[in-house]
């Protein structure tokens, strides 16, 4: 089996039976929500407010596009309140691209979400990047047919947000900075306290495994799982704060499956070669020659000038709830 | 016989997916071989087998072309006899011609050497992706499990392509010579039937050239 199957909801609400001339079909099944966050490894999700942004990012090979109101860059320009992008917005880019279309809503906004999963998104993002609505909780996204992608900064969010139904994770990094600090602190938590567990399994210390299940509060199933795979059991992208080609080889490098560009390519001068170049480098990251080749086609001149992380007023990956 | 030389195109996609379902089929049929993933012109010239994997074909199309030499070398590779196979984004990448069911014709690479015609998101979008039980009789009679994401149909077959599967009145896997394609994804299924079939046919084609 390639795609783990451990779930904490038996019966959940996203199921949906179907009769069909030869049988029955099945959907919003674990195995196909967690299919399509498989199908988009190795590649590149790009942000757009537009349909023309959308059409350069099919056109330099992004493998779908996240629809939002305003790149993470000027939402933290413009302050107030973030919220989900206007359905009229997606309807027209779904027209015009054949790539899947993601978007975001607020974390703990179950309506947000049900409108965005009625108007055919490919896969809601519960971002931390727009304004929570809920403070003390995540959405339980079992109960919904389209996958969810959720940010994460260490294991403990990660497997919680698994356990509450999202099908692929992403480091929370700090969006719209255009710096990689934070992502990459990100997935070295996660990554180091996964190859903790994995040698407590090859040890065959159950007892030390599920006293770390209880110091992430999650489930003893799902930690057992994830030693066992000595990775996520769900597909894990790096995010917040990639702007060059190099950026996307370095996280790549350190076992990310692929990468979501935010701010980094339409908050640049030249979005359509540094697309280009992005796309280039996620696939050959770990090709020195290909990485200089994608670094080439960028000017650094031209990158998003970005933002010291220690000195932000808004700490994007601080916000939500805590468990 | 040496070893079998089997290469998943490691470009975009659910490339390790396809790795372990070839493995685990070199293994069921008692052989010997390695499986890689390949993404320069040289890594292609010597295989004996090639998976285009599933994943966006729009991205793997474009990154194969930007220096047209992966895609002339896995062009003619298959124009010489080499065993392939496609699984949803790779059975586009194999079709002569592609349209997309909303958007209409799309500006896509195809490598064009398998004699259907495909329609793209044939199902809908994600939330109709399904997985099903599906009647292949070349398998025999135990159903395959069909993973279907966002996936495409073939709405028209040349007199030259053997169809594998139909399910719903729509053709969702064909044979033609040394090419397998599928609009659903055995890779991620626990079944190693087609992958095994694919092997099969690999094992043949090296030994018409030993």
């Amino acid at each position: 089996m390639n795609i783990s199957l451990v779930a904490t909801e038996s019966e959940p609400k996203g199921i949906k039976f179907k009769d069909v001339k030869e049988g029955q079909i099945v959907q919003g099944t674990t195995l196909v929500k967690r299919g399509f966050a498989h199908m988009q490894k190795h590649g590149v999700i790009m942000d757009v407010t537009t349909v023309e942004q959308a059409q350069i990012a099919e056109d330099s090979g992004a493998v779908a596009v996240m629809v939002l109101d305003k790149l993470p860059y000027d939402v933290r320009k413009a302050g107030g309140v973030a919220r989900t992008a206007s359905i009229k917005i997606i309807e027209q880019i779904m027209d015009e691209i054949t790539i899947p279309l993601m978007a975001k809503c607020r974390i703990g906004h179950i309506s947000e979400a049900k409108m965005l999963e009625s108007a055919g998104v490919d896969m809601i993002d519960e971002s931390e990047v727009l304004t929570p609505a809920d403070e003390e909780s995540h959405i339980w996204k079992w109960d919904f047919t389209t996958p969810f992608v959720n940010g994460a900064k260490n294991l403990a969010e990660a497997l919680r947000r698994i356990e509450e139904g999202t099908s692929m994770i992403r480091t929370k990094g700090e969006p719209g900075t255009g710096n990689i600090a934070e992502a990459v602190r990100h997935i070295k938590n996660v990554n180091n306290d996964i190859r903790k567990l994995n040698s407590i399994y090859r040890d065959n210390d159950d007892l030390e495994l599920i006293k770390f299940s209880r110091d992430l509060k999650v489930s003893y199933n799902l930690v057992k799982e994830t030693a066992r795979l000595a990775r996520l059991p769900v597909v894990n992208f790096a995010a917040g704060g990639v702007a060059t080609p190099a950026d996307a080889s370095l996280v790549m490098n350190y076992g990310c499956d692929g990468i979501f560009v935010g701010s980094g390519i339409f908050k640049a001068e030249d979005p359509e070669q540094r697309a280009r170049a992005i796309v280039l480098a996620t696939t050959y990251y770990d090709d020195p020659k290909v990485i200089k080749e994608a670094q080439k086609l960028v000017d650094e001149k031209k990158s998003l000038l970005g933002l010291d992380t220690k000195n932000l007023e808004l700490r994007m990956q601080e916000r939500g709830p805590s468990i | 016989m040496n070893e079998l030389k089997i290469g998943i195109l490691g470009i975009q996609g659910d490339i390790e997916e396809n790795i372990n379902s070839t493995k685990e089929s070199i293994t069921n049929l008692n052989l010997k071989g390695t499986v890689i993933s390949v993404r320069h012109p040289e890594e292609i010239k010597n295989l004996d087998g090639l998976i285009l994997p599933g994943g966006e074909s729009t991205v793997i199309g474009n990154l194969i072309s930007l220096n047209g030499q992966i895609f002339q070398t896995i062009k003619n590779r298959i124009s010489n006899g080499m065993p392939v196979m496609g699984t949803c984004a790779g059975l586009i990448m194999l079709s002569k011609k592609v349209y997309d069911k909303f958007i209409g014709q799309t500006k896509q690479q195809l490598l064009g050497v398998l004699d259907i015609v495909v329609e793209r998101n044939a199902f809908g979008r994600q939330h109709n992706s399904f997985e099903t039980n599906l009647k292949i009789p070349t398998l025999g009679p135990v159903p395959f499990k069909g993973v279907f994401i966002r996936a495409p149909i073939i709405t028209n077959v040349q007199d030259n392509v053997d169809i594998m599967c139909s399910f719903d009145n729509k053709i969702v896997a064909v044979i033609q010579d040394h090419i397998i394609a599928t609009s659903f994804h055995p890779e991620l299924s626990l079944d190693t039937r087609i992958h095994e079939l694919f092997v099969k046919k690999v094992i043949d084609f090296k030994k018409s050239y030993n």
